[in-house]
Formats: C-alpha cells, sequence, structure tokens
C-alpha cells in the first residue's frame, strides 16, 4: 500500500538535498532526509585533515547561494553570514600580481575588463533567471508565461547586446580572451574562471557560458563567516527547523520499488524506510543505476542514464603550514588565481585527455585560516587549492599520478611563494577518484554530471528527467546533477521541491 | 592492411545457396537482410499452391537471430519484451514483439526457449545495440548467432507427412512447440511455426547440416510435390494469414524519420501480447497511458470488392477525408476474395463508409477506382489443420 505523498524521503544531505527537504517541510510535509555521513553539507562541510587542521572538506568558496534558499529558510536566523567578498590577486610567471575585484582592475586593461566585466554580468542578468525554473521542453507542456517573461528580458537587452549576446552566448572563452583583452593575466584569469570545475579547457566549444553561469550565481566568491562547516551548520539547523528529520550515518542501499512505484528505500544495514515520495539529492546515474536499479527502468532511459558524462578534472590541494604563506605581497584574504595566460590554461587541460598529469597545473588558492584563525594552531595556517587539470582515468594509476599531480602542483605555488615547501606540515590531495569515493560524484566531476551546454536545461541530467520528475512514478530528483547544476546553490534543490509541490499528488 | 573486397559481393549468399541457386530458374533474387532471397523460382502460383494444397520449402536463413543466455535471460526478456517470457516452458515458442521507451514497435518475432536460462530470437530487423543496451543490469549475455543457424521452412498440409517420410516424427508436435531429431551425425531442432497460417514447421540446423537436409527432405518430399517457394509466394500466403512485416505494414520506430510514423503494439493489433501483470516492461508506462487514452490508429483487415489488388492505396472516409493507407493487399486464390491490412486512424475501425482509391493499371492507362471496403477478421484464411494435433495424414 503506497504511503501518502505528504510523507517524503529526501536522500544525500548536501545543499541542494537540505534546501529541497526544507522548502517541502516548510509547505506541511513529513520530511525525513537520510544522510550517508557522519554530517551533513555534502561538498560545504569541513574536516579535520591533519591534527589540528581543519580545511574544507571539498567546497572553498561559493558564489553566493540562491537567494530564494538564505531567504525560505531564513539562513542568516541560523547563523550564515559572509565574509566580505573575496578579491583576486592573479599571479602569473615573474608579472607583477594583478588585483581583481569585479570588474575594476589596474594596468593596460582596466577599462577593457571593465567594459568586458559589464557586459558578461548583464548576459548573466538576463540568464540567472532561467536558472530559478524548471528548464524548458522543446515539446509538450512549458509554462509559457514564465518563458515569455524571460524571454522579453533577454530581448530587453535592446537590439545590440542582443546580437551581441547570440553572438558570444556559445563562443569559447578563449576567443572572447583574444578579442578583448591584451594582458595575460586577465586573460589567464577569464580562462581559468570559466572552466574551473569542467571538463574542458578555455579553447573548448561553449566555455563562455561557463562563466556567464558563474556570474548568474552571484558576481564574487564568498567564504562563509565560521568556514564552509558553518554554511553546512546553518543549512543543518535551518532545515531541522523548518521540521526535516534529520538522520545522518544513514546510508541508502535500494530504492524500494513495488506497483511501479517508487515506495520507499533500503538503508545499508537492512533497515526499511517507507515513504509516498522519494526524492533523491544524490548523483542521478548513481540514483537510476544502483538504486533504483534496470528492472524498474525501461531500456531508453537507463541507457541515456549510463551516458550522462561525467569527468571530473579539478583535484583539491588542502596543506597544513606551520607559518604564513607569502605569495608575493599577495593579500592573504584574497583569491589566489594562479595562472600565467589562457594559453596556459588549455596547456593544462591537454594532458588530461590523454590520462596524463599536467606538468604546470592552474590553481586557485584560498587561506581559510586568514580569515577563520581557530582552523589551524596559533600561528599556523591552512591553504586550500583547486588545482586543474587533473586525470580522471590516469594511465599511470591513481597513486603514481596523485604523487605527480602532488609535486607538480608544490612545484607552481614553490615558485609564487618562496620557502612555501618548508612551511608544509602535512599535504593532501584529492583526485577526481578520491573525490568520487569521498563524496559520491561520479567520475569525481563536481556538478555530478559535467555541466556544459549538451547536458544544460532539458537535458540534464537527461532528457527525460530534466523536470526533476523522474520516469519511475514517486521518485524525484533534486541534485546538483539537475538543473541548474551544481556550486553550492542550493537552486536545484530548491527547484525540485517546487515541482514537486506543483505536481498533481 | 586486409585486402577490402566486401563491396564485390554485397549480399551474402545462404547455406542452402548450392540448391536454390540451381533450382531458381528464372534467376529472380532480391536482397534481404544482407542475403540473396529468391523472390520466385519458376512459378509463383504452383508455389503458393504447394504451400496450401502440398509442400513447401523456404529458406529462411537470413531471419535475424540472437541468443540470449544467463541467470537473467527469463527476466531481462520480460523488461524487453511484451509477453512472459518466463512463462514460456521449455520447448515453447513465443509469437512476440518489443517496444522503445516510448511503447513503439521496434520489432516483432518469435522467442524460442532452448533451456532455462536459454532463449533464440528470431526477428526481421536488426537490434543488438538495443538488445545490449537493455542487457545492462542484468546477468544475460546477448550474441547474434544469425550465421550459426541455418534454417528452412516447410509448410503445407503435407509437411508432416513429408517429415515422418523424412524420418521426423512430427505428428505429436503441438503448434508453437519444438523437438529435435537425430539428422545426419547431429541433430535438428523441428518447431511447428511459421509465416503461412498453415500447417507447417520450421526446421533448425547448422549450417553443414543445411545441403544434406534439402537433399534428403527434397527426396523424401517428392511424392507430394514438394518445392521450393520464393518470396512471392510466400507473401500472397502471409496477407492471407493476416500477418504483418516490419518495415512493410509498420515502421520501426528505430527506423522511423518522421516522429509520427512510429506504431505502438496496441495500433497494430498485437494489444493481445502485452502481460500487463508480470511487471515492469520498456515501454510499459507509455503503452499503459496510451491504453486509458486511446490509440491514434488500428490496423484492420479489409474485404475489397472486385478483384483488383489495393496495395499500398489511400483509404478515404466518405470518399473525400484521408483516414489510412493499405499497407499489404492481394487476390486472395484460397478465398476467392480481395483482401488487404491497412492502418487507419483509429476512428474509422469499423469500417462505415470507408473507401479505398485504386490506380488500376490497364495497358498503360490507369482506371481510377473508388470502392467502399468492409473491415474483416483477421486471419482471413483460418484452416483447422493449422491447429489439429496430431495433424492429418495424406
Amino acid at each position: 500500500m503506497p504511503m501518502r505523498s505528504s510523507e517524503v524521503i529526501v536522500i544525500g544531505g548536501g545543499v541542494n538535498g537540505l534546501a529541497c527537504a526544507a522548502r517541502l517541510a516548510a509547505k506541511g510535509r513529513k520530511v525525513t532526509l537520510l544522510e550517508a555521513g557522519a554530517a551533513v553539507g555534502g561538498g560545504a562541510g569541513e574536516r579535520e585533515f591533519a591534527p589540528g587542521y581543519r580545511a574544507p572538506a571539498l567546497a572553498h568558496l561559493t558564489q553566493g547561494l540562491d537567494a530564494r534558499v538564505v531567504e525560505g529558510m531564513a539562513l542568516e536566523r541560523h547563523g550564515l553570514a559572509f565574509h566580505p567578498a573575496l578579491a583576486t590577486t592573479v599571479l602569473s610567471g615573474a608579472a607583477e600580481p594583478l588585483l581583481v575585484r569585479g570588474g575594476k582592475t589596474s594596468g593596460p586593461d582596466t577599462a577593457a575588463w571593465e567594459a568586458l566585466h559589464r557586459k558578461l554580468s548583464g548576459f548573466a542578468r538576463v540568464l540567472a533567471p532561467f536558472r530559478q525554473m524548471r528548464p524548458v521542453r522543446l515539446a509538450g507542456e512549458n509554462r509559457l508565461f514564465g518563458l515569455a517573461r524571460q524571454g522579453l528580458g533577454i530581448r530587453g537587452l535592446g537590439r545590440g547586446d542582443f546580437r551581441e549576446l547570440l553572438r558570444m552566448v556559445l563562443i569559447n572563452v578563449h576567443d572572447v580572451a583574444e578579442d578583448e583583452l591584451t594582458d595575460d593575466r586577465l586573460k589567464g584569469l577569464l580562462a581559468f574562471d570559466a572552466t574551473l570545475g569542467a571538463w574542458l579547457g578555455p579553447r573548448s566549444p561553449n566555455s563562455l557560458i561557463l562563466y556567464l553561469d558563474r556570474l548568474a550565481r552571484g558576481a564574487d566568491p564568498l567564504l562563509p563567516k565560521g568556514g564552509m562547516g558553518a554554511l553546512a551548520t546553518a543549512l543543518g539547523r535551518a532545515a531541522e527547523a523548518a521540521g526535516v528529520k534529520v538522520r545522518t550515518g544513514a546510508q541508502v542501499e535500494r530504492v524500494l520499488v513495488e506497483g511501479d512505484r517508487a515506495v520507499g528505500v533500503r538503508l545499508a544495514g537492512g533497515e526499511e524506510m517507507r515513504a509516498g515520495l522519494v526524492v533523491s539529492a544524490m548523483n542521478p546515474r548513481t540514483t537510476f543505476q544502483k538504486l533504483a536499479g534496470a528492472a524498474a527502468l525501461d531500456a531508453g532511459f537507463f541507457k541515456a542514464v549510463g551516458h550522462i558524462r561525467a569527468r571530473g578534472a579539478a583535484a583539491k590541494l588542502h596543506l597544513a603550514l606551520r607559518g604564513a604563506p607569502e605569495f608575493r605581497g599577495a593579500d592573504p584574504r584574497s583569491r589566489i588565481v594562479i595562472t600565467p595566460s589562457s594559453e596556459a590554461v588549455e596547456s593544462a587541460f591537454n594532458p588530461v585527455k590523454y590520462g596524463e598529469v599536467p606538468g604546470a597545473p592552474v590553481m586557485e588558492a584560498i587561506l581559510p585560516s586568514a580569515h577563520e584563525p581557530g582552523l589551524a594552531p596559533e600561528g599556523h595556517h591552512v591553504l586550500s587549492a583547486i588545482v586543474q587539470y587533473a586525470p580522471h582515468a590516469p594511465k599511470a594509476g591513481l597513486e603514481a599520478a596523485r604523487a605527480e599531480m602532488l609535486e607538480n602542483t608544490l612545484k607552481v605555488l614553490e615558485a609564487q611563494s618562496p620557502g612555501l615547501r618548508g612551511l608544509i606540515v602535512h599535504a593532501e590531495l584529492l583526485m577526481p577518484q578520491d573525490i568520487e569515493a569521498r563524496f559520491g560524484m561520479v567520475g569525481g566531476n563536481w556538478h555530478h554530471g559535467e555541466l556544459a551546454v549538451e547536458q544544460m536545461l532539458f537535458n540534464r541530467p537527461t532528457f527525460a528527467a530534466a523536470q526533476y520528475a523522474t520516469p519511475l512514478p514517486g521518485l524525484w530528483l533534486a541534485g546538483a546533477g539537475s538543473h541548474p547544476g551544481g556550486g553550492i546553490d542550493g537552486a536545484a534543490g530548491w527547484n525540485a521541491a517546487q515541482a514537486i509541490l506543483e505536481a498533481k499528488a | 592492411m586486409t585486402a577490402l573486397t566486401h563491396f564485390r559481393t554485397p549480399l551474402l549468399q545462404t547455406p542452402f545457396h548450392a540448391r536454390t541457386a540451381a533450382a531458381n530458374v528464372l534467376n529472380r533474387w532480391g536482397p534481404w537482410g544482407g542475403y540473396m532471397t529468391a523472390l520466385c523460382f519458376g512459378d509463383a502460383d504452383m508455389e503458393y499452391t504447394a504451400i496450401r494444397n502440398g509442400a513447401s520449402v523456404y529458406d529462411l536463413c537470413p531471419m535475424v537471430k540472437y541468443r540470449i543466455t544467463g541467470r537473467d535471460a527469463a527476466g531481462y526478456l520480460n523488461r524487453l519484451t511484451l509477453r512472459d517470457a518466463g512463462r514460456l516452458s521449455v520447448g515453447g515458442v513465443q509469437y512476440t514483439g518489443w517496444t522503445d521507451d516510448d511503447g513503439k514497435l521496434l520489432d516483432d518475432g518469435t522467442l524460442f526457449r532452448h533451456g532455462p536460462e536459454d532463449y533464440l530470437i528470431c526477428c526481421q530487423e536488426r537490434h543488438l545495440p538495443w538488445f545490449l543496451a537493455s542487457a545492462e543490469g542484468f546477468e544475460v549475455e546477448v550474441a547474434e548467432v544469425t550465421e550459426e543457424i541455418a534454417a528452412l521452412s516447410l509448410q503445407g498440409p503435407c509437411s508432416a507427412t513429408v517429415l515422418q517420410a523424412a524420418g521426423f516424427d512430427v505428428f505429436a508436435l503441438k503448434p508453437f512447440r519444438m523437438a529435435r531429431f537425430p539428422f545426419a551425425g547431429g541433430e535438428i531442432t523441428v518447431s511447428r511455426t511459421g509465416f503461412t497460417g498453415d500447417l507447417g514447421y520450421e526446421l533448425w540446423m547448422e549450417p553443414g547440416q543445411a545441403l544434406p537436409l534439402w537433399d534428403h527432405l527434397m527426396q523424401a518430399g517428392a511424392p507430394w510435390g514438394i518445392r521450393p517457394i520464393g518470396t512471392d509466394a510466400l507473401n500472397l500466403a502471409r496477407i492471407e494469414a493476416g500477418f504483418i512485416i516490419a518495415n512493410m505494414d509498420f515502421i520501426p520506430a528505430h527506423q522511423a524519420l518522421r516522429e509520427d510514423r512510429a506504431r505502438s503494439p496496441l495500433e497494430l493489433g498485437l494489444g493481445w501480447m502485452i502481460d500487463w501483470d508480470k511487471g515492469p516492461f520498456t515501454g510499459r508506462r507509455a503503452l499503459l497511458a496510451e491504453k486509458e487514452k486511446g490509440s491514434d490508429w488500428v490496423l484492420v483487415g479489409l474485404d475489397i470488392p472486385g478483384n483488383v489488388s489495393a496495395e499500398g492505396s489511400i483509404l478515404y472516409y466518405d470518399k473525400r477525408a484521408e483516414a489510412g493507407i493499405v499497407t499489404a493487399a492481394a487476390w486472395s486464390p484460397a478465398l476467392k476474395a480481395n483482401v488487404a491490412i491497412a492502418q487507419v486512424k483509429a476512428r474509422h475501425a469499423t469500417g462505415e463508409n470507408l473507401w479505398v482509391e485504386i490506380y488500376a493499371l490497364r495497358e498503360l492507362q490507369y482506371a481510377k477506382l473508388m470502392v467502399p471496403v468492409t473491415v474483416a477478421e483477421r486471419p482471413f484464411f483460418n484452416p483447422a489443420r493449422k491447429r489439429a494435433t496430431p495433424p492429418g495424414r495424406v
């Protein structure tokens, strides 16, 4: 006997799972959230990686949470606050470090950067509302009113800018950098930020749209007060305050299917829990292949799920340091991006196509301990860096690739911060495979499926499950694998809850 | 580098080719599934007469065959096909079909259960990518075995008697059952199946047994006028039997280029196949929705006045509004009737005020006929001997 749809199980206590659960609970659904780990937060948590040193579990910055999530969950009341937006210091070979704050910078491209930033931010502004909509369909039912409004928003750009948007929306970011800029430091920054977390290089087709998506999420990188762990804590508290029953250490092994309907879940220990709806904020491929299983799904759909591209190319570095590192005079509270040029980003991408490690990776590093002294012992520091690109399928094997990646990364860091290697107490490098094992991200891809033009909107994660409902009645998706993707943002979870609330039953 | 010469012989020859080529006095060949197949050996009327009055052999080798083995074979086939493959007993045969996620027919075919975990699918079109994709998550092996199995169809009211004369006593064999018989130091499988709607059998063997078996059957069957038949005669028999063929009476969903051309089993008169209670299968949700909402199309048998075959003709409601198309048609010698199979829009299922426009070519001039049709039960030709066990001795 299926239970009423007012009883909901949400699988996965990451940002999207929490956002979805909280919204459903606030609307009167009886929600139980199951998290396999010891604490909620997923990619937004915090972890002691060496005795006395705490670092972000995975993500170390956010472009800002979805405004609906912040407001709807009253996150500020539950302790969420951000440090002032981080400025960016670009370190580019032997060139002078360059400070960038939004559209403001210095050097020969001061005006060009401001103009480019204004133009791209304008495009991002008209595209941003799509992030909060259920993806449109090419055929079938659409919410024409909302769609028309967004369409008008785009047309509101004016004829010239509208044409410019159409020209640029699917272009590669390297061409944009070449067209609009002369300063390699800025070209490198643009190329790096566009491809951060993606499996493509700046010269890959459609790479600019990822930069627009980044700007649409928020103008500047933000660090929560208290560290990423505080963001996870605030989300968890807000969810519980909304009425969500959170169970940690509850690993879901199977979605129970009866009479062609998802009716509950079985936990790793064998315990069965039943509910009217099962919402998976886990990876879509894991959800369908491991939890639901082939027998309950049509063959064409199951095949499409297997074809979701999910290659991660970002490695995560955590360094425990016995002193403050010095990056050529850079503000230790800034976001340090080491990227010599757009070509250098492309060159760092090339080897991963062949399962090899780049000789000179590019990276984004922050010193969380410069903002939150409590993360490391007195006078000590923690460095957190996202290093690109790391092969998701290393030819040399995981151990050898990890060692080589760490060595090459430290070499690049040492060049920009002489003496840094001597400060290292402990180093941890997470390769895409490590990230997959620790966070359940298939292929180690942050977005639970590559965020790329052909896997966006009505194709995310796959056509037949693009509107959060899945072909299996009673089973819904709410994770980053769905529109609009991940990035410590919560939009996918919130949109999913909205779709569930609007569904007939 | 390998020298590529395949283009010099674009059509393969079947294991029976040495005999079919010798018998094909008209040299009338057509392509079927990449093989050369005889359209007519000498006289299509005599070949048709052998099907209905004597014994006929038809080279079935080009039929595409897949072997499904493994622990989940039954579960896999239940997810893939419309009927319950688990309830098919070992030694049994099932006429079945399979659809895509949207419930549109990909093909129909026969499913043979050789063992608890050993099945064979025979069908018209190739489906290996789909069958392999469907195997994800199941413990099964899917292998195309078209070239490993030679097959010969023996059809006609004298077929059981011919087989007995050849040393294969099939009198106890019921329709849609099969049995194994020793032959020439090996074994062959005989199933009571066919595509003629008559008493008939299909013989399955290793390719090396093909020529000896052909010779043996021709010798044993000579007193009953056994003769090889081509596709032309078979097509006439299958229309009388009301059977449909992929790419003639329906477009397999994977091949249809136009979105609205795919048809569901419900729309093709195969709704009876669907086992709604066996559990989930590919297309079930879409078919259930169609069943509730109603189908757009329906496949009907037609009886048409006169004797001009209506193949390919357009059907009209009230002589004006297009209502469907005739996919197969023939003057039936057995029934002395002009029969047809047609796809019509569902609201015309009763055939009321339905007309067919036939262009009859008479010595380089078309005569345009607009004649009323009536819906007729399929199979049009349905003799008791098809089902009788034991079949009559002749």
